[in-house]
This record gives C-alpha cells, structure tokens and sequence, in this order.
C-alpha cells in the first residue's frame, strides 16, 4: 500500500507540470479574451451591470437619508439574492460556458485545440477557468460597483457603514457569493453543453429545479447551486408573492460547510467533464 | 521509434452508418495518397490518426504514438483538416502563434516560427488581418501554415488543393515535394488526382468505407492486371498498326489518337502485347516513337477498382 502510494507520488512528481502550467496560462489569455472582447460579450455585460446602471440612477437622482441606510442594504441584498444569483450570473454563465465546448462544436473550430499538444482534461480545466475568470470580473466588478453607488450617496454616513460598520463583512460575502456562484453555474453549464447539443432547455429546467429547491427534501437541495448560495448570504431578504419561494430559509446550514458542500458539488461536476471530453468526438456534421 | 502509421483491422461506425470497415495498413515515410468518391472514408481515416473520433474496433498507432489524447503525438503531427472554420475575431498570425505557444514554445521561438510558416505559405502580408476576410484560398493557405509551424513528422492533409488557384496549387504540391523529400510522413486526400498523384510514393484506394487497394501506383496496377489496360503508342500508321494489334484476342480497344499519330491501345495481357509491338516494330511495317501507359496514374486505376473516375471525391 505505501509502495502503490510512493509508486503513485514519484508518477505524480514526474508529470510536466511546469508545461501544463504555461499551456494553461496561455489558454486562459487567449479564452478570456475572447469572452470579454468579442460582440457576444454583450448580452453578459448587460446582464452584469443593468442593476449598476439602476443603482446609479438612483445614486443621482435621488434624495438619500441616513435613515435608508437599512432599507438600501436590504435592497442590494435582494438584488444580489434574487437577480444575480437567480437571473443574472445564471444566464450569464450559461452564455459564457455554453460557449466554451459547443460554440467551437458550433463554429467547428474545437478541432484546432484537440489536435495541439494539449491534454484535453487540461483544456477542459483551463476553459473553466478562463470561463470563471470572465465571469467573476464582469459580475464581481458590477457586484463592487453597485455597493459604491448605494453607499456612495449617504456621505458620512454611508462611509461609516461601510469601514467602522458591517459594509465591508458584506461585500467580503457578496463576493464570495459571486465568486462561487460563477463556479457552481459555470461548472454545471459547461456540462451541460457537453452533453446536449442545444443546452437552453436543460438550463430552463436547471432555473425551475433552482427556484423549487427551497421546498424539496434536505438531500435534493444538495443538488443545488443556490441553495448553497443562501446560506452565504450576510443579510436575510424577505419577500412577498412569488418570490418569497425564492427566498424560504429551510435548514440552516454553516457558512463553511454551504462552501465546501458548493465545491465538493464543482469538483464532482468537473471531474465527469474531463471524462466526457477525453472521448469526445469531432463529427461536426451531426452537432 | 516505429516509423510507420498502421491501423489494424480498424473499423468505426457512425451508429448505424460505416465509416470504415477492416482497415488495415501500414504507412511508411513518403507522400502517400487517399482516394476515394464522397464518403468513402477518406476524412474518417485521417480523423481517427489524428484521435478525433476513435475506433469501434482495431488499432491505431502513428509512429508509435496511438492517436487518443496524446499530447506526445501532436508535437509530431499537424493536420490539414477541410473544415473551413477559425476560432472567431483570429488573425491569421495569432492562429499560427497561439497555436505554436501551446506547444510550451518561448515567445521568441513562437515569433520565429510562425514567420517562418507564413513565409512558407506566402502569406505573410496578410498575416495581421482578420482570418474572417480571407478569401478561400488564403484560410486554406493559413490551415495549412499552422500545420506544418512546429516542424511535424506527419503532416496529414485533408483536401489540401482545395479552394487554391493553379500558382497556389503548384507552389503547395512544390512544398509537398520538399516536405516528403525531407522523410516526412504526407497523408493527401485530394480530388485533383493529376496533380497529387505525381508526387505520391503510394496511394490508397477506399470506396464505401473499404480498403480497395494500397502500394505504389505502378504496384497497384499490378493489382488489377487482369483489367485491361491502356498504351498510347506515338508511330507514323497509328490505323495500321490499330488494325495489326486488333488481330489478336487480347487487345480489346483501338482508338486513335485525336492528332492522327497516335493510337490508345487497351489490352488484357500487356506481356504479350509487348512482345508483339516489337516484333511489328522489327519488321519495319510501321516507325513506332514512343510507347507509354496511358492510364497509369491513380486516377485510371480508380476507375477500374471503382468504376468512377475519381473527380468527386
């Protein structure tokens, strides 16, 4: 057994790593320049900042009182809970990740990267990240932005919330929340469009199963990217009419084991991607 | 290492639908060409050596390497395939450099090279425009400068002629030439039989997703002796001499030639056919000039294993 695991560490040592390393980086450059410089970005930089675009209207146009420092904190709260996680990084990450595999499938191009020098499992694995990269910097830097503006018109006040009180612990969570809500949905999304040749519907039912886990069994909710995401969240957001199904707090769950749970889930989902993509096959015809 | 590329008994279906079916061969160094009608094979043999698809059944070894997610065999190997499509927004530059960057290449040593293809290829003016703007001719120009960057062992091209005006098209089978001379592995599949089958060591015939032949031209028209074939005979009485060789049972086709100097002659027993000819020669009848195969080039032999003449392939 020692032997099998010294075997499998000198193996393990040998492998190029620093190869893999520059091969990875170089994907990722070329990968995020594409996501973020390219007309299809669009769409994501809609999603992203139209709540920014609002928030600043806001910002300028109306009258801030200190007293609406709660009342502009639970609004942000909302937004992050039930548009960025719901709606915003959702469909954004589909838009992103989708396209990572069946967009070059699509544009029949993905062959030029299984023929370079490249282990697919890496290919795959640095899409990923390059995907989480471009995500993480439109959603994160929206995320940002809007916290500046809501505070930004309360002045003095605004500046106290956010350095001598609980602003910065929460926009440390909200992202944190982004963050792994890019993973969790990037993970899942450049899955889907492995498996299916149009991944929309399977993300339509992928955002009806996102929206009724809060009322499944404990051991559904598992499978489930959001629910992981709320227990994350730093202020609790009540609602009315419809979306109070989105925001039903069941079983509470430690803030670190929601985030191992989502990662655990991420790694799960990848490690079944790099299997599907080293038997892959180029038959562009039929995708 | 193995210097050959061998599939044994390799077989690949598409569901229901045969790629191809008991293939085996084994490939040595030199330009070697793949002929065969639409759907074939032809695309499917080179997608499964380069581990695109991979086999129902069978073995695939590339100089030793086998083709499934083998980063090992891809630093030794490019391909030309036909699709006509680029990662999107590229330049023609950034698709050679990119490409040799993900060979672990230092930026210097990428630059260099990519020159170096461009300049191959004779595209280096268009190097920094948009791949999008390309005419067909110049993508394929750019396809084939990122397949031979890195200096392969093995260069396969899919329909490699394709879409090339005549000046392209000499000045690649010219760079084909130079590349096989140099002991280079070529794998062609082209249409443009005339113009590969000059410069190919060896050619293998598939039809319907089966091996039909593979050698040398002049091995597999051995092959097919039993089939008539084709003399052109250059003499001063073509119509004598046509009327001479149709006495005997084995010449089955005279025709003449369209300048009245010639005559094709089609036979099933070449050796007596020679033997023949001499001997109308050393009677003095007719001035024989020249005497030569009039069909022996792939794109005759196609025919006859075929029965097509091989110009939709």
């Amino acid at each position: 057994m020692q032997e099998a695991m010294t075997t499998y560490l000198v193996n393990l040592a040998q492998q190029p790593w620093g190869l893999w390393w520059l091969q990875m980086r170089r994907l990722v450059r070329i990968e995020v320049r594409r996501n973020l410089f390219s007309w299809k970005a669009g769409w994501v930089y809609f999603l992203a900042f139209i709540p920014t675009f609002i928030i600043f209207m806001h910002f300028a146009l109306a009258s801030h009182r200190s007293s609406q420092i709660s009342e502009d904190t639970n609004v942000l709260a909302g937004i992050v809970q039930l548009y960025y996680i719901r709606l915003g990084i959702f469909f954004g990450c589909l838009s992103i990740f989708s396209r990572l595999i069946r967009g070059e499938m699509i544009e029949r191009s993905l062959h030029f990267y299984l023929l370079s020098p490249v282990r697919r499992e890496l290919l795959l694995l640095s899409k990923f990240v390059a995907g989480a990269i471009s995500a993480v910097l439109l959603f994160g830097s929206a995320v940002v932005t809007g916290f500046v503006f809501i505070y930004a018109g309360f002045g003095a006040a605004g500046r106290d919330y956010v350095f001598d009180g609980p602003g910065l612990v929460q926009l440390e969570a909200y992202l944190s929340i982004t963050v792994l809500a890019c993973l969790g949905y990037g993970a899942v999304f450049l899955l889907l469009s492995m498996i299916f040749r149009n991944p929309m519907p399977a993300a339509m039912v992928l955002l009806g199963w996102e929206a009724i886990n809060p009322v499944l069994p404990s051991l559904l909710q598992k499978l489930s990217v959001a629910s992981y995401l709320r227990h994350l969240m730093p202020v609790s957001v009540s609602a009315d009419g419809i979306f109070a199904l989105l925001t039903v707090e069941t079983e509470p769950v430690p803030a670190w084991a929601a985030t191992l749970g989502l990662l655990a889930l991420i790694a799960v989902v990848l490690c079944y991607s790099c299997y599907r993509i080293r038997t892959l096959e180029i038959r562009y015809t039929t995708d | 290492m193995n210097d050959r590329i061998i599939f044994e008994n390799v077989s690949k279906f598409y569901g229901e639908v045969l790629g191809v079916n008991r293939i085996s061969l084994s490939i040595p160094p030199g330009i070697t060409t793949l002929v065969g009608p639409n759907g074939s094979g032809k695309t499917t043999l080179m997608n499964l050596m380069t581990g695109l698809v991979q086999p129902s059944s069978g073995q695939i070894s590339v100089m030793g390497f086998s083709p499934s997610n083998s980063p090992e065999l891809f630093r030794i190997l490019g391909y030309c395939a036909q699709f006509d499509s680029f990662p999107r927004g590229i330049t023609g530059w950034d698709f050679i450099f990119d490409s040799l960057m993900l060979h672990g290449m230092y930026e210097a040593q990428a630059y260099e090279m990519t020159v170096e293809a461009l300049q191959r290829v004779q595209l280096g003016d268009a190097a920094h425009r948009r791949i999008a703007g390309y005419s067909k001719g110049m993508r394929q120009k750019a396809r084939l400068a990122q397949a031979i960057a890195h200096h392969p062992r093995v260069l396969v091209l899919d329909e490699p002629l394709n879409g090339l005006d005549p000046m392209a098209r000499a000045e690649s089978i010219a760079l084909f030439q130079e590349l096989g001379r140099q002991g280079m592995h070529l794998l062609i599949s082209s249409h443009i039989l005339d113009e590969v089958d000059r410069i190919s060591d060896r050619v293998v015939l598939i039809t319907g997703g089966y091996l039909v032949a593979e050698g040398s031209i002049q091995q597999v028209r051995q092959e097919v002796r039993e089939k008539p074939m084709q003399v052109l005979i250059r003499c001063d009485q073509p119509a004598l001499l046509a009327a001479k060789m149709f006495s005997v049972n084995h010449c089955v086709e005279a025709r003449l030639h369209a300048d009245g100097k010639g005559v094709f002659l089609r036979t099933g027993d070449i050796d007596q056919f020679y033997t023949m000819l001499n001997g109308i020669a050393a009677e003095g009848l007719v001035k024989v000039e020249s005497v030569a195969p009039a069909d022996d080039d792939a794109s005759a032999i196609y025919q006859y294993l075929i029965g097509s003449d091989g110009g939709a392939s």
